[in-house]
């Protein structure tokens, strides 16, 4: 038609947001329903978390970092007491280890689970969301039972863990491990062959595994463009290299294999929660013995001296780490969750700076839905499984 | 890979660069000089036996008072050859470092972060704005001379609808009536 003009419209969306997951803004620049351009802000959750963990001792550290990436907490605890063990040059023995193991594998769980819940609400099956958090409720009971706290429980510490398993601990995680994979049959059962699922997620969001590498994407968002990269698989810590898991990938690169991805995901991780349940004794080590981290046991700082002294330095001093730098990552439910530590050789770290996996998806985000529909912004949103406590810290 | 082994491989690829070893307790470091930051950067990702394609990380350390106070450091990742590597860069207080966005996109805001916490300027990065802290705000929050308690007022759009004075009062107010109840 003559003389019809056409002008793009831009678009706030966020902060606030329901399908942001937390406090993302995001400017778009819409021509119709097709998006042009992206502009993504945060730092509305930032909290200087990586400031204020320079005033702590090594040890008050852990409960800081539990709560940037907050529906991983032990994911991030883990990467920073590795990371401190590392320049310590602490062995931890093998029944810490496969309790480490198997607590994280219930958090990705967890996370997993909340992922799918509202990733799930946003495409429009609200239901969803309340079968994921029934099931991610067992674990945050088992947390309780574990640490007395559900979200934060910091019970990884530098050295070892806060205190021995309790009882009723193993009987807890093997009745969610009978149960769980029964659920994941029905979530699928909901979503994977669901005709509305399909048509809002394949096709949607698709970046290549170059494109995914180039932007630091590594994690579930890589798999879903078919790289094999796993931390556990290629650089394997707490004995990662001894469970017998597999990686699951996917080739499309869409939404709807990310979504593919994450599902396998949680039947491995309970895989190898039920490896590591079978392998950890009822009692044992639950730290490792250097007495420079650990505190000597409650009934020898009774009834010895050097026990008492050990114990009064490690509570009012702490330890000091070695002079260095030190970066361990983990496979977090995100991606690479790692902790790069500097020590200047005292008792408080002199820098730390924790990888964000969702500050790379976020600032991949204009890459992968520039030229889609409107719509599928809140698809590929809730597929990149951000965290804005994660991403801005 | 150690880190003589990575240093030896890049000696011919980039010609009259300077590299040293760090000292490290996990993986390879490597330091270099800023001006071949960026070659440097290239033939770590191009030459087949390196391959770091990935780069996952880049922050930066200050070491206030030392010169040059700050370190840049980049973690870099190699899928093919499972090799880890960090890089790092020294630079001092007004001292710019090349931007690597042209061989890494995802360095776009890990740069943008590392300038907004340390005030270290990235030379020819397209966008070097504040990434987590508000645009207008002052200083660089991580340096070690940055204070770690300061109070600042609070910035509004429009006048505030009650003073802080008032407000004080109303809590006075509020707690007198406790006590006499």
């Amino acid at each position: 038609m003559p003389g019809l003009r056409t002008e793009t419209m831009t678009v706030n969306m966020g902060p606030q947001h329901p399908s942001t997951h937390g406090v993302l803004r995001l400017v778009l620049e819409l021509d119709g329903e097709v998006v042009r351009s992206l502009r993504p802000t945060i730092g509305y959750l930032h909290t200087g978390i990586e400031k204020t963990a320079e005033q702590k001792k090594w040890q008050q550290v852990v409960p800081l970092v539990e709560r940037m990436d907050y529906l991983a907490a032990q994911s991030n605890s883990l990467a920073f007491v590795l990371s401190v063990e590392t320049l310590l040059g602490l062995e931890m023995p093998q029944r810490v280890k496969d309790i480490r193991v198997l607590i994280t594998e219930l958090q990705r769980i967890a996370s997993h689970l909340i992922w799918l819940g509202t990733h799930a609400l946003e495409i429009g099956a609200v239901s969803m969301l309340f079968y994921a958090i029934r099931e991610r409720e067992l674990i945050m009971n088992i947390n309780e039972l574990v640490a007395g706290f559900r979200f934060f429980p910091s019970y990884f510490r530098v050295g070892g863990l806060r205190e021995d398993l309790p009882r009723g601990f193993h009987e807890a995680v093997n009745a969610f491990l009978d149960r769980f994979p029964a659920k994941i049959d029905e979530f699928e059962g909901l979503l994977s062959k669901n005709d509305i699922f399909m048509r809002r997620t394949q096709g949607v969001g698709v970046i290549s595994a170059d494109d995914a590498l180039a932007w630091g994407l590594v994690g579930p968002i890589a798999r879903g463009c078919g790289v094999d990269y796993d931390v556990r698989k290629y650089f394997p810590y707490c004995g990662y290299e001894t469970y017998d898991f597999d990686v699951p990938t996917e080739r499309e690169g869409d939404v709807y294999a990310r979504y593919r991805v994450r599902m396998r995901e949680l039947r491995e991780s309970v895989k190898i929660c039920r490896q590591a349940i079978a392998r950890i004794p009822p009692s044992g080590a639950w730290a490792c013995d250097d007495p420079r981290v650990v505190p000597p046991p409650k009934d020898k700082v009774y009834t010895e001296m050097e026990a008492l002294i050990q114990h009064f330095l490690i509570y009012s001093q702490g330890f000091t780490v070695p002079a260095g730098d030190a970066y361990v990552p983990v496979e977090g439910p995100r991606g690479e969750h790692g902790v790069y530590i500097v020590s200047d050789g005292t008792n408080r770290p002199w820098r730390i700076k924790m990888r964000a996996p969702s500050l790379f998806a976020i600032q991949a985000l204009p890459a992968i839905v520039q030229g889609g529909l409107i719509a599928d912004v809140v698809a590929v949103i809730g597929s990149t499984d951000v965290v804005m406590g994660d991403c801005d810290r | 890979m150690d880190a003589p082994a990575v240093i030896a491989a890049l000696g011919p690829l980039v010609p009259g660069a300077a590299y040293e070893a760090g000292a490290s307790a996990d993986f390879a470091t490597i330091y270099v000089s800023p001006d071949r930051l960026v070659d440097t950067a290239r033939a770590l990702r191009d030459t087949p036996s390196l391959r770091f394609t990935a780069l996952v990380e880049v922050t930066a350390a200050d070491y206030f008072p030392r010169d040059p106070r700050f370190e840049v450091v980049y973690h870099l990742l190699s899928i093919p050859n499972r090799l880890r590597l960090r890089l790092k860069v020294r630079a001092g207080d007004s001292d710019p470092v090349p931007t690597v966005q042209g061989v890494w996109p995802s360095a776009g805001w890990l740069e943008r972060e590392v300038w907004d916490m340390f005030g270290i300027v990235f030379d020819g990065h397209p966008d070097l704005r504040r990434l987590l802290m508000p645009e207008d705000w002052e200083g660089h929050p991580q340096r070690k001379d940055y204070p770690v308690q300061i109070r600042k007022p609070a910035q509004t759009y429009e006048p505030l609808e009650i003073s802080e004075e008032e407000f004080k009062a109303n809590l006075e107010r509020d707690r007198q009536r406790r006590v006499a109840r």
